[in-house]
Order: C-alpha cells, then sequence, then structure tokens
C-alpha cells in the first residue's frame, strides 16, 4: 500500500491553502486531474512506484474548503496560480501529467513558461474543438447516471460497478462541486484559447487516448500532436475517456516508457 | 393584500404526447416541428390582451417575466411586453411588475437600468422593478454565463443599477464584470429614489438572506402552490427576522395558480386538462438542468442533494392528476367561494401581502382565460384586498398606486 500525504501550501498571496497530495519516491512528477476531482487510484499508485507523485486538488475542490475557488477569476490566474504552486513546492522543471480539464491546464502550463514543463504527458485533455466532433457538455449530462457510459469503454464491467454502482450522495456532492470549480475555466465551450499558443510547447510530449472515449472523441489526439512538434500519440483499444482506470498498466507503462524508466 | 396577475406567454397547443417526443420544454424544443411564427403572434397578442383585460378588471399590477428557449414562457424580453403594457394602462392605478429583465443576461447592465427608467416615465411612476437571477436553463444553458459567477455577477449588476438610478454625479465604475468610464443614467426613473425593487426566486436561503439585508420584497415564484411553500417561507420569516426586519407582508410576494368557475364541478370541466396541460408538459425539464454545477453555492447545492426535496418534486409531477394538484393546492381551483378560502388561507399561512395569481394556464384558450380573470377579480379578489390593509403599508409598491381607496377602481 502506497502512503499519500496531504501536503497544504499557502499560495496566491496566502488566500489560497492549496491541498497537494503526495507519495512514493524518485524523480518528481505533477498528476493534475480532471473536471470529476482527484481520485487517488491504482495508477497514481503505481506511478509512485518509481516516482514521487505530486497530485493537487484543484481550488475548491478539497474538502472543508469550498470557497477556495473565489480567490482566482480567469484562466490567467489560474495559470499562475499552479507557478505559485510548483515554486512552493520546489519543483523548478517537472514532467507533468494532466488528465480531460488537467490535461488542458499542462498544456497551458507548458505552452505558457515551456522552461517548467521537463516533459508533457496529455490523458485525453479538453482545450481544443472541432465544430464535427462537439466535446460532450459533461456538466450537463441527463439522466446524470448516463455518465459512465461517456467515461467508459465497457459501462457494465466490474471496475464501471464499482466506481458508479451506487452513488453515495457525499460522492455527488464532490463530484458536482469540482464541475463547478473545474467548469469556471471552461464554461460552456472548452475552447479557451490554446489552439493559439499551444505552438510554444517546447517539452517532448506523449499524447495518450482511449480509442472509444465518447466525452472528448480520440481525433483530437491528433489535433493536439499536430500542433505539438515532435509529440507522440498513442491509443489505447477498448478504453473510454479514463483508459487509466481501465487499463492501468498499459497506461503506466506508457508513462514510465516516456518518461525513462 | 396586493394582487397582480401574471401571464407567462406559454405555447397553448403542444402535441398530446410531446413529453414523450421531447428531452424538454426547455433549451432544446424544437420551434419549426413545434409552432408556426405567426401563431407566436396570436399568443403574444393574447398575453398583452389578457394582462390588459386584467388590469381593466382591477388588478393592483401585471406581470411579465423572461425565460429564454422555453416553450412553457417565451418573453426573452420581457421590457419589451412591459412597455405595451405601461402604453396601454396609461393612466389607470395598476402597476407594470417586471419580473422581470434578468441582470446577467445584459452586458452592461446600465441597459436594464435604463429600460426600466423608460417603463417608469412612460407610464408615469407605476414601475415595480423586478430583478431576477435567471434559471440556470435561461442563464447557464442559453445565454453561456458561467455558473459558479452567475450570483457574483448578479450582485454586482444589481449594485450597479442601484447606483446609476441614484447618483446624482457621473462616477466610473471598476467592476469585476463591468467596467464603464462615464456611467450618467438618461432617463432617470419619476420614482424617488428609485422603482420598488421585488427579487423573484425559488426558495433559495443565499437570497433570502440577500433581499432581506437591502430591504427588497422577496417573491417566491412557486408552480407548487402555497402547502409546499410553508417550509421553505417560514424560513424566509426566519432569515428577515435575524437580519432586523419587521414581519410586514408586503415583504414577500408568491405566485399562485388560478381557476375560477362558477362552481366547483364547472372548475374541473374548465380547467382540469389545462392544468395537467401545465404541469405534464410546461414543467418537462430534465431535473440535472435546475442546477448546472457552479449555479447553487456549496451550502445550497449540498442541502439540495443530501434533501432532494424539488427534484422529488419535480420527478413526481407527471403522476399527479387535477384532483392530486387541487389537492396539494398546486392550484386553486374552483367556485369563487372555495378560491377565496384558499387564497385567505394561503395569505395567512405564508403571511403574504403582495400575491401574484396565474389565471391563464398551459393550454387555456384566451375566451377561457379572460372568463377566469374576470371571475377571479369580480367574485374573489374584493374578498382578499382589505388583508393586511389596517396593519401594514405597502412600502414596495410605486407610492402614487398605495392609496386604499383607489385600489380596484379600475373596475
Amino acid at each position: 500500500m502506497t502512503t499519500v500525504a496531504d501536503r497544504r501550501v499557502s499560495v496566491w498571496q496566502g488566500k489560497i491553502n492549496a491541498n497537494v497530495k503526495v507519495a512514493g519516491s524518485g524523480s518528481p512528477v505533477v498528476f493534475l486531474h480532471g473536471a470529476g476531482g482527484l481520485q487517488w487510484d491504482g495508477f497514481l499508485d503505481s506511478l509512485a512506484a518509481h516516482h514521487t507523485v505530486y497530485a493537487p486538488e484543484h481550488p475548491g475542490t478539497t474538502p472543508g474548503d469550498p470557497e477556495a475557488i473565489h480567490q482566482l477569476d480567469n484562466l490567467w490566474d489560474l495559470v499562475l496560480y499552479h507557478y505559485d504552486l510548483l515554486d512552493a513546492l520546489g519543483l523548478g522543471t517537472v514532467p507533468v501529467i494532466g488528465h480531460s480539464f488537467g490535461g488542458m491546464m499542462a498544456a497551458e502550463l507548458a505552452a505558457t513558461n515551456p522552461a517548467r514543463v521537463s516533459k508533457l504527458i496529455l490523458l485525453c485533455p479538453i482545450g481544443l474543438w472541432r465544430e464535427d466532433t462537439p466535446v460532450l457538455n459533461w456538466m450537463i449530462v441527463t439522466p446524470a447516471s448516463d455518465m459512465v457510459k461517456y467515461l467508459l469503454y465497457d459501462p457494465e464491467s466490474p471496475t464501471a460497478k464499482a466506481m458508479f454502482g451506487t452513488p453515495d450522495t457525499e460522492a455527488v456532492i464532490k463530484t458536482v462541486w469540482s464541475m463547478a470549480c473545474t467548469g469556471k475555466f471552461v464554461w460552456p465551450i472548452p475552447d479557451k484559447g490554446l489552439k493559439k499558443r499551444i505552438h510554444r510547447i517546447k517539452s517532448p510530449t506523449l499524447v495518450l487516448w482511449g480509442k472509444q472515449d465518447r466525452l472528448i472523441s480520440s481525433v483530437y489526439a491528433q489535433e493536439f500532436a499536430s500542433r505539438i512538434p515532435g509529440s507522440k500519440v498513442e491509443l489505447f483499444d477498448q478504453a473510454g475517456h479514463l483508459p487509466f482506470v481501465e487499463h492501468p498498466a498499459r497506461v503506466t507503462s506508457a508513462i514510465e516508457q516516456f518518461l525513462g524508466n | 393584500m396586493y394582487i397582480s396577475a401574471f401571464n407567462l406567454m406559454p405555447h397553448r397547443d403542444l402535441p398530446p404526447d410531446f413529453e414523450n417526443r421531447y428531452q424538454s420544454i426547455w433549451v432544446t424544443p424544437r420551434f419549426h416541428e413545434l409552432l408556426d411564427a405567426k401563431r407566436a403572434g396570436e399568443y403574444y397578442n393574447w398575453t398583452l390582451d389578457e394582462l390588459i383585460a386584467a388590469a381593466n378588471a382591477g388588478a393592483d399590477g401585471i406581470c411579465t417575466n423572461e425565460h429564454h428557449q422555453n416553450a412553457y414562457g417565451f418573453m426573452p424580453s420581457p421590457n419589451l411586453m412591459g412597455s405595451i403594457l405601461a402604453r396601454e394602462t396609461q393612466g389607470m392605478n395598476c402597476a407594470i411588475v417586471q419580473m422581470g429583465a434578468t441582470l446577467v443576461a445584459v452586458q452592461p447592465p446600465v441597459r436594464i437600468a435604463e429600460e426600466y427608467a423608460m417603463l417608469d416615465c412612460i407610464s408615469g411612476g407605476r414601475l415595480v422593478a423586478g430583478m431576477p437571477l435567471g434559471t440556470s436553463m435561461d442563464m447557464n444553458l442559453c445565454y453561456g454565463i458561467t455558473p459558479i459567477e452567475q450570483r457574483d455577477r448578479y450582485r454586482e449588476a444589481n449594485e450597479l443599477i442601484v447606483k446609476s438610478w441614484t447618483s446624482r454625479e457621473p462616477f466610473a465604475w471598476n467592476g469585476k464584470y463591468t467596467q464603464l468610464p462615464t456611467v450618467n443614467l438618461w432617463p432617470r426613473p419619476i420614482q424617488e429614489p428609485h422603482p420598488p425593487i421585488w427579487i423573484p426566486g425559488g426558495g433559495s436561503t443565499s437570497t433570502y438572506a440577500y433581499a432581506a439585508e437591502r430591504d427588497y420584497c422577496y417573491c417566491f415564484l412557486s408552480y407548487f402552490g402555497y402547502k409546499s411553500a410553508e417550509h421553505s417561507v417560514k424560513k424566509y420569516w426566519e432569515v428577515c427576522q435575524q437580519k432586523g426586519r419587521d414581519s410586514n407582508p408586503y415583504r414577500l410576494g408568491f405566485l399562485q395558480l388560478i381557476g375560477v368557475s362558477e362552481t366547483d364541478a364547472q372548475a374541473e370541466k374548465d380547467y382540469a386538462k389545462h392544468v395537467e396541460y401545465f404541469y405534464h408538459k410546461g414543467l418537462h425539464v430534465p431535473g440535472e438542468w435546475l442546477g448546472t454545477p457552479g449555479y447553487q453555492d456549496y451550502q445550497s447545492m449540498a442541502n439540495s442533494f443530501r434533501n432532494p426535496m424539488i427534484a422529488d418534486a419535480v420527478n413526481s409531477l407527471k403522476k399527479k392528476r387535477y384532483k392530486d394538484l387541487l389537492n396539494d393546492r398546486f392550484v386553486a381551483c374552483g367556485s369563487p367561494a372555495t378560491v377565496r378560502d384558499m387564497l385567505k388561507e394561503l395569505a395567512g399561512s405564508l403571511h403574504v401581502g403582495n400575491l401574484m395569481v396565474l389565471l391563464q394556464i398551459g393550454s387555456m384558450p384566451h375566451e377561457l382565460a379572460l372568463k377566469n380573470t374576470d371571475l377571479f377579480f369580480r367574485e374573489v379578489a374584493p374578498a382578499l384586498r382589505p388583508i393586511w390593509d389596517d396593519e401594514w403599508e405597502n412600502r414596495w409598491w410605486p407610492a402614487g398606486l398605495r392609496k386604499t381607496s383607489l385600489r380596484g377602481a379600475n373596475v
């Protein structure tokens, strides 16, 4: 069992007391979670086997501190806030892995200051928009129980049942507020200008996608790759929007290979 | 009690299987499949005629509201309707109650300050300035407002509008959502310091506190009737007390659906199908859309998941028939005597002074809406008017229209 510690760091003129989940040992790697909030799972455990994993909770999503989100007004604030956070954690240049909303953030960080991101790993990121293949509006999925169909390749699998089988009220509240806090920066269309900045990314980049992602089609893998010079793409068959949940070993192995372990 | 007639301007001819064929009445219903623009023109004119008929019958006020992409009510601009009503009721003792223009829908929000000032000038100082937050469907899903910012935007817009009405000198506005180099409103409202402000809402505790702090009238726009509102309204009066406000019943407005006919049996014959149409088709909206993540503040959102009263009420609507809806007092229908008794009970149990009555419901045809309006104001309203009058003044009403002797005098 990996021991996961909560590290609180005061940033943004002391107005945000950020919570960062930290585990493992070895070279550091940052993980930025998606719109539904941070879930420490087997995938992060396996990364922590070879690295010190830093997984910050998006402002407002830390239990007991929902109002922290009101300290950041816009995407520019949010990008700069993340550099504050890296500074406070003593991470000068570091590999960054981002999933979905966190993927967009990772790409923004790498585009804004390429010196801070040594390697960039994008797991089904949002941030670009194709008229012919719009990104699902995940904040208004109806009925809410359909969400599993958009997130997982096989909504009937034991993994799906374990994650979505019996919705717990407190877990629903946490997820909804996470969507509220992340949605602040991307509502109503998750296309906030990354396409104009993405050419600035200099980090070696790996784009990973579930081939059957029904939330953001895997056609977006090529959209990202074609704009980031030298980037590599790997698609996982029989995987949806959470490939690291459905195929943790394959995803971890691709990441470890890219990181050079 | 002050009584105003409300009208939602609904689609009156939705197909019988509407709720099975369409995902929602709001946001996504297909216009070209469901309505002809010429027919829509008839609806708008009927709505105007029905509100003017209410004014002629003695209504203290007539109300319009704002919704978007919504077949149960499509007045995207309540002020377009309000300006016609202001003109058509020139010289009458009838307030123009805008319930109202949604502050966050307009950028810069001084546009609403200007339009309301125009309405106050045109009407001769008869405007009630409703300032709704706006629903999640209207503002988040149709207008793209970021849900978690909506309340903050709303509050800033409210402050800007009030300052633009009251400041004698031009000023610069450095807001978070609006920056203006020179605010110097033309025209200014007739009513000093500004028209009465009403906050329409659906029972959120944070809005209760907001209205009480600023001494505005809170207007509970519920479709679920006075019985199911009791618990929530009790909380409103507690909040008023906590904020040091008196218990003047005119601090509260309430919307009630009403059908008056010659007898209880005739009321069922007249209104049952239109009432069921309204609740089964008119409120056909996915529950998830009522609160896009961030639309409610954290505490209200957590409360509504832990105690899903509203979601349960919405989900159970389609099972309710006329008799259930009447029994639960979602609607107050019956003979004049029956409706009088119900509304007296409403006034007492909610401690409400500003009553809004919805007399055209769902598919109700124009002629029947006129019959309902006539019977209500002739046979029911006179018995309700004296309630509260010897104790309290309606401070949230245009000053020129408050005289008891003038009220109901449009008849």
